[in-house]
């Protein structure tokens, strides 16, 4: 009886085989992949310190000394992105982990309960989706205060609905499936239900979602501080710097380029990688 | 041997758009310590739904236990807090279901699922719920038993499942174990394995069986008792000889006569008329009595009482008792 050889190889190698064939997922991946090395690694590889600035070599273009040239206080651009990056990354990382644990513990909740529990954090979800976009942001911003600690605050509760909606119809689903019923007649109680059986099994749109709101959140984080309403100065973020640029457009262009470029690429990077996770963890595709 | 089981008069309804189904309407039977006890019906009897009150799994809303008395080990399980209840599950009535493709938690390995469950409800520390998920794993005849437990559910056919199951369900050596329709979804060639693997559990663990099933060669291979259910009642007990020699219920007739066997030389299968009741409206009387050839005076105005033509055999029928006698 050999009914155990194994009829598939495992699930996640099946994922990586998908992943590794979508040629964006990998350049999107490999520009995530050095975002975050170049984040982490910004004190070793940044040729000068971000905020000292030679105002003698103002609005320099890009030459041997300064690879990316000189911002309007004569602070070199390369070492301000690579920073630039460092504080993106808390800015993601840190909003998204307030999202993903406030939106998935609602969701659950929410799904699982059922009844008036449902309604009341659906409601506030849809309260705070009802703002458009980046002004749900501001107006958090408004009451807060500006500052990098209530901006990642601010990026974080906004992005919170969109996790608790995912979670919540995963939740609904799978609750109806016979493993959960198999759960319950073998004594397990709802705490384990919920976080051995429904969230293990609710990882994938998790996974995906976390990917794609990174994304979302640098673009708001960015334009935020491009208001003038995130980050302070002298802090190097991406968006800041884009805003102390305007003024230069015409006469050094590069200082808008370079933080834009940025942002953009960083941004695209974490979308195309975030598609092609969805893409490969998606089960509908089987080949 | 004593009575493990008794099932008093159980109704469980369930509640939708204004209707009320009355999915089990007064079904009592008794279970003896160490028998099988068979639960045979069309679809939408009610068998799924009696296994289901007696474990209280019934979702609430929108299904309830209305009225009835289960009782279990001294006590009525529809008394006891959700709490207790939640340790008669998996340790003193286990219950397996049809589909063992989706009742296994997908994303955690076999072996931890069983010692999820054995540390449940035992006190035991993680090593030895391990060597006891191995020597489960062994008892139920799952080769490279080690292996397999690091294995996750995708990795093994249904056959395997389904013993993966069994060794789950058996881990903490419970009392009763409701089998639901445990081979429907398995090859027939799987489907008497696994029969002969419950029957010999049965020996081994001394464990009483509910079986419930659509399948009459099933309960001939395993069962001593069985329990007839027609749109939420039992229409006929009787010891497993007794019912296949002698039905005597008109519907169970009919169910027998509708068995196709080689050796007839009948084209057209043989079938029972009309269809099963809608249970929101179910007919007044006998609730067979639409259907019914025999039909006569009594029928449609009273659910027949239990009557024994003979020893070792109930039927609710007026052709027995209560009226004139078609014999």
């Amino acid at each position: 009886m050999n009914e155990t050889k194994a009829l598939k190889t495992s699930q996640t190698a099946e994922v990586w085989r998908r992943l590794k064939r979508n040629r964006a997922a990998i350049l999107g991946g490999v520009i995530v992949l050095l975002f975050v090395l170049i984040a982490i690694l910004a004190p070793y590889i940044s040729p000068y310190p971000p905020n000292e600035g030679d105002l003698m070599k103002r609005l320099k273009p890009p030459s041997k000394e300064h690879l990316l040239g000189t911002d309007p206080l004569g602070r070199d651009l390369l070492s301000r992105v690579i920073y630039g990056a460092r504080i993106s990354l808390q800015i993601q990382v840190v909003a998204v982990s307030i999202a993903m644990v406030i939106g998935t513990v609602l969701g659950m909740v929410g799904g699982y309960f059922g009844g008036k529990f449902d309604h009341l954090i659906m409601r506030l979800m849809d309260i705070l989706l009802a703002f458009p976009g980046i002004f749900l942001a501001i107006s958090i911003i408004a009451v807060l205060g500006s500052g990098l600690t209530n901006l990642m605050l601010a990026a974080g509760i906004y992005s919170i609905p969109q996790f608790a909606r995912i979670v919540r119809g995963s939740v609904i689903s799978l609750k109806e499936k016979e493993f959960i019923e198999a759960a319950r007649a073998v004594g397990e109680n709802d705490f384990n239900i919920l976080f051995r059986y429904l969230l293990p099994n609710s990882m994938a749109p998790i996974i995906v979602q976390t990917t794609l709101r990174m994304a979302t959140v640098l673009l708001t984080a960015s334009g935020l501080s491009f208001l003038g309403l995130g980050v302070q100065p002298p802090t190097a973020e991406w968006g800041a710097m884009l805003s102390n640029a305007r003024a230069y457009l015409i006469t050094a262009p590069h200082v808008a380029t370079v933080p834009g470029l940025a942002i953009m690429l960083v941004v695209m990077g974490f979308n195309l990688f975030g598609d092609g996770l969805r893409d490969s963890l998606d089960p509908r595709l089987k080949d | 041997m004593g009575t493990l089981l008794s099932v008093k008069n159980l109704r469980t309804q369930f509640y939708s758009a204004g209707r009320t189904v009355k999915a089990l309407d007064g079904v009592s039977f008794d279970i003896e310590e160490g028998s099988a006890f068979g639960l045979v019906g069309e679809t939408g009897c009610g068998k799924s739904v009696t296994a289901l009150s007696i474990l209280r799994l019934i979702p609430y809303p929108p299904g309830k236990i209305v009225e009835g008395e289960i009782r279990f080990s001294g006590r009525n399980l529809l008394d006891l807090s959700e709490e207790e209840m939640r340790s008669v599950r998996g340790k003193e009535i286990s219950m397996i279901f049809q589909e063992p493709m989706t009742s296994l938690n997908p994303v955690f390995r076999i072996g931890d699922q069983i010692i999820e469950v054995i540390t449940l409800h035992q006190k035991l520390d993680r090593s030895q719920a391990f060597e006891k998920t191995i020597e489960m794993l062994e008892r139920v005849h799952i080769p490279e038993a080690r292996r397999v437990a690091k294995q996750f559910p995708h990795q093994l056919s249904g056959g395997m499942r389904q013993r993966v199951m069994i060794a789950m369900e058996l881990s903490c050596h419970p009392h009763l174990l409701i089998a639901d329709e445990p081979t429907t979804a398995l090859d027939v060639t799987i489907q008497a394995q696994i029969l002969r693997l419950i029957k010999e559990m049965r020996r081994e663990f001394h464990t009483s069986i509910l079986l419930i099933t659509h399948d009459l060669g099933v309960i001939a291979e395993l069962c001593d008792w069985v329990a007839v259910m027609y749109a939420g009642s039992i229409v006929e007990q009787a010891s497993v000889e007794e019912i296949f020699e002698n039905p005597r219920h008109p519907y169970t007739q009919g169910l027998w006569g509708a068995i196709p066997l080689m050796d007839r030389e009948k084209d057209t299968l043989a079938v029972i008329p009309g269809t099963v009741p809608d249970l929101s409206q179910p007919p007044e009387g006998c609730k067979f009595n639409p259907r019914c050839a025999y039909r006569f005076d009594p029928c449609d105005r009273a659910i027949p009482p239990l009557f024994q033509p003979s020893p070792e055999h109930l039927v609710s029928c007026y052709l027995y008792g209560g009226g004139k006698n078609h014999e």
